[in-house]
C-alpha cells in the first residue's frame, strides 16, 4: 500500500469512530460540563448547582454515605475474593474449578436487576428467610430484612463477585506454586508466606478488581435502590431524581459531574499508587 | 500447592468455603427457580405444587408471563434495541479494531483512552450525559426544522440505541482488536500475490479469520443491550424495555409472575452466556 492509499483508508476508519466517539461520549459530556455551570433560570454562567449540593447537610452526607460504603463493600468483596481466587487457581480441582467459575459467572449473566430481585424474594417481609425462620421456630412473625444497610451490602457483594475474582485469579494463575514451596521449605507458615509472597503477587489483580468493583459500586443504581428503599440514599439516586422527577438538567449535571469527577480521581490515585497504565489495566 | 495427598486441615477450610461460594451464589437463582412453578400467589414459600400458571395463564387474577401484554410487548423492544445496537456495535468494533492494529498516526494512545472511557464512566453518568446533550439538538433541530424534527433524538427507541451503542461498541472493539492483533499479515499479503484485490483479501481472509471473534462480541453485545439498565433508565421513553419495566414493578411488590421472567431470563442468557464464553475460550487458546 502506498502512503496515500493508507492515508485514505485510516481517514475511513477514523471517521465512523470519531462520529462514535464524538457524538456518544465526547460532546454529551461536554455538554454535562457545560450545563452544571449554568443557572437554569437566567441561562448565564454560575457556581450555583455545585454550592447547592456542598451546602446541603443532607447531599453531603449522601455523598460521604456513597463514597464510604462503595470503599466498605470493596473491601468485603475482597476479604470474600481473595480465598475464592486462590482456591480457583490453586486448590480446587478441574471439577470443582468449574463449578465454582460458573457460580461466579452464572449470576452475572442473569443481569444485575435479577440478582437485585432474587435477594427480594428472600430478604422481604413475607419472604422466603422470614418463612425459614418461622419454619423453625426462632420467630413466630414476618421480619422485614429489606431497607437496611446490611441487606444493601449482601446484594452490592453479589453483583461485584466476579469483578473482583477474575483479575484476581489472573494474576495468581502465574504464581509459580514452587515459589510457595520455597517459601514453605524454607521455614516461612502460611500466615507469612500469604503475606511475602502470595499477596504481593496478586497485587496488581487486587488493585484492577479493587477499582472495577468501586466504580461498580459507586455507580450502582438498581441494587441499591431496590434493595434500599427510602433508605438507600445513594448519589446516583438524586442525580435521577434532578434530571427525571425535578426535570433540573443543571443541577443534575452538577451532580453527575461531581460522581464523575470522583470516580476518576480515585481511579487516578489508585493507578499512580500502584504505578500502572490504564490501557493495561483492561 | 498441595504436593502430598493428605486430607489436611487447610484442605477442609478451603473445601468448607467453596461450598459456602456456590450456596451464596447459586442459591438466590434456585430458590427463584423454584418458586416461579409454586402454586403459590404469595411468590414465596410454603411449596402448594407445581404449576405453570405464572408461565402460561390468562385468567384475570393469575395473568402468566406469555399473556402478559406489556411484558410480552417490552420483550419485543428488548429485542429490537438488543439487535440494532449488536449490528452496530460489531461494525462499529470492526472499524475500530482495524484503525487501532493496522494504523500507526499521532494522538493514537489519545484516542485509544477516549475509546476505553465509556466502560469506565458510571453508566448513570453515561446515560444523563447523552440525554442532556440530545435534549439539547433535538430542540435545536424542532427549532431549525418544525415541531417533531428531533422527535427521534428524544428519550425513545432511538435514543435507547445510542446510548448503548456509547458503551457496548467499546467492548466488541476490545474483543476484536484481540483476535486482529493475531493475525498473520502474511496471510493477507498471499492472497495480494495471488491477485486478490484488497477489499477481496480482506473479506475473503481476514475477516474470515475474525468470525469467532465477531460472533462472540456479538453475543456479548447483545447481552449488555438486553440486561442494561443505568444507561437505559435515563434515555427509554413510554416503551420500556425489560428491565425497565422490571424494575417500575417490583417497586410495587413482588408477583409470582416476576419469578417467572427471572427464569426464562436465566435460561436464555444463561445459554448466550455459554456460547459467548465458548468462542471466548477457543479465541484464547
Amino acid at each position: 500500500m502506498n502512503a496515500s492509499t493508507k492515508r485514505r483508508s485510516l481517514w475511513l476508519l477514523l471517521t465512523p469512530m470519531l462520529l462514535w466517539i464524538g457524538l456518544l461520549f465526547v460532546l454529551p459530556h461536554l455538554k454535562l460540563f457545560y450545563l452544571s455551570f449554568i443557572s437554569r433560570r437566567g441561562g448565564e454562567f454560575t457556581f450555583a448547582n455545585y454550592l447547592y449540593f456542598f451546602q446541603s447537610p443532607l447531599y453531603r452526607k449522601i455523598f460521604l454515605r456513597t463514597a464510604v460504603f462503595s470503599i466498605l463493600v470493596t473491601a468485603l468483596t475482597l476479604l470474600i475474593s481473595f480465598p475464592l481466587a486462590f482456591i480457583i487457581t490453586k486448590v480446587a480441582g478441574k471439577r470443582l474449578k468449574m463449578m465454582l467459575l460458573l457460580a461466579v459467572i452464572l449470576p452475572y449473566w442473569v443481569s444485575e436487576l435479577i440478582q437485585a430481585f432474587t435477594w427480594m424474594v428472600l430478604f422481604r417481609e413475607s419472604g422466603v428467610l422470614s418463612y425459614l425462620l418461622q419454619m423453625l421456630g426462632i420467630t413466630h412473625h414476618n421480619i422485614e430484612f429489606l431497607y437496611h444497610d446490611t441487606t444493601i451490602a449482601v446484594g452490592l457483594v453479589y453483583t461485584s463477585l466476579l469483578f473482583m475474582t477474575i483479575p484476581i485469579m489472573n494474576s495468581l494463575d502465574t504464581l509459580d506454586d514452587s515459589l510457595v514451596e520455597a517459601a514453605y521449605d524454607l521455614g516461612g507458615n502460611f500466615w507469612s508466606t500469604l503475606r511475602e509472597i502470595i499477596i504481593p503477587h496478586a497485587a496488581p489483580g487486587i488493585m484492577v478488581g479493587s477499582i472495577m468493583v468501586f466504580m461498580l459500586n459507586l455507580g450502582n443504581y438498581v441494587t441499591v435502590t431496590l434493595l434500599g428503599g427510602k433508605n438507600s440514599l445513594w448519589l446516583t439516586e438524586i442525580i435521577y431524581n434532578q434530571f427525571i422527577i425535578r426535570f433540573n438538567q443543571n443541577k443534575g449535571s452538577a451532580f453527575s459531574v461531581i460522581l464523575l469527577t470522583f470516580s476518576v480521581i480515585f481511579v487516578w490515585i489508585m493507578l499512580k499508587i500502584t504505578k500502572q497504565d490504564l490501557s493495561e489495566a483492561m | 500447592m498441595f504436593r502430598r495427598n493428605e486430607l489436611s486441615l487447610s484442605k477442609v477450610l478451603f473445601y468448607a468455603y467453596a461450598i459456602l461460594i456456590l450456596i451464596f451464589t447459586l442459591g438466590p437463582l434456585v430458590i427463584v427457580t423454584i418458586l416461579a412453578f409454586n402454586n403459590n400467589p404469595s411468590a414465596s414459600f410454603p411449596w402448594q405444587g407445581f404449576t405453570l400458571d405464572w408461565f402460561k395463564s390468562s385468567t384475570p387474577n393469575r395473568v402468566g408471563l406469555f399473556n402478559d401484554a406489556r411484558m410480552m410487548h417490552a420483550i419485543g423492544t428488548s429485542l429490537q434495541v438488543a439487535i440494532v445496537v449488536t449490528l452496530v456495535s460489531v461494525v462499529l468494533g470492526v472499524n475500530n479494531a482495524f484503525m487501532f492494529v493496522r494504523h500507526r498516526f499521532s494522538g493514537q494512545s489519545l484516542l485509544y483512552l477516549l475509546m476505553l472511557g465509556p466502560l469506565v464512566v458510571p453508566g448513570v453518568v453515561l446515560g444523563t450525559s447523552i440525554l442532556a446533550f440530545s435534549y439539547g439538538i433535538a430542540n435545536s433541530l424542532d427549532k431549525l426544522l418544525g415541531a417533531g424534527a428531533g422527535t427521534f433524538l428524544r428519550p425513545g427507541f432511538w435514543l435507547v440505541v445510542l446510548g448503548q451503542v456509547s458503551f457496548v461498541a467499546t467492548t466488541t472493539t476490545l474483543v476484536i482488536a484481540a483476535r486482529l492483533k493475531r493475525f498473520d499479515l502474511s496471510l493477507e499479503e498471499a492472497a495480494l500475490d495471488l491477485g486478490a484485490s484488497r477489499a477481496e483479501a480482506v473479506r475473503l481472509i481476514t475477516l474470515r479469520f475474525l468470525a469467532p471473534a465477531m460472533l462472540g462480541a456479538g453475543i456479548i453485545a447483545f447481552l449488555f443491550s438486553f440486561e442494561n439498565f443505568n444507561t437505559t433508565y435515563f434515555l427509554s421513553g413510554s416503551d420500556p424495555t425489560v428491565p425497565i419495566l422490571l424494575y417500575s414493578r417490583l417497586r410495587f411488590g413482588i408477583t409470582p409472575e416476576i419469578n417467572a421472567v427471572s427464569v426464562m431470563l436465566m435460561i436464555v442468557t444463561g445459554l448466550l452466556g455459554f456460547v459467548a464464553f465458548a468462542f471466548q475460550k477457543e479465541d484464547a487458546a
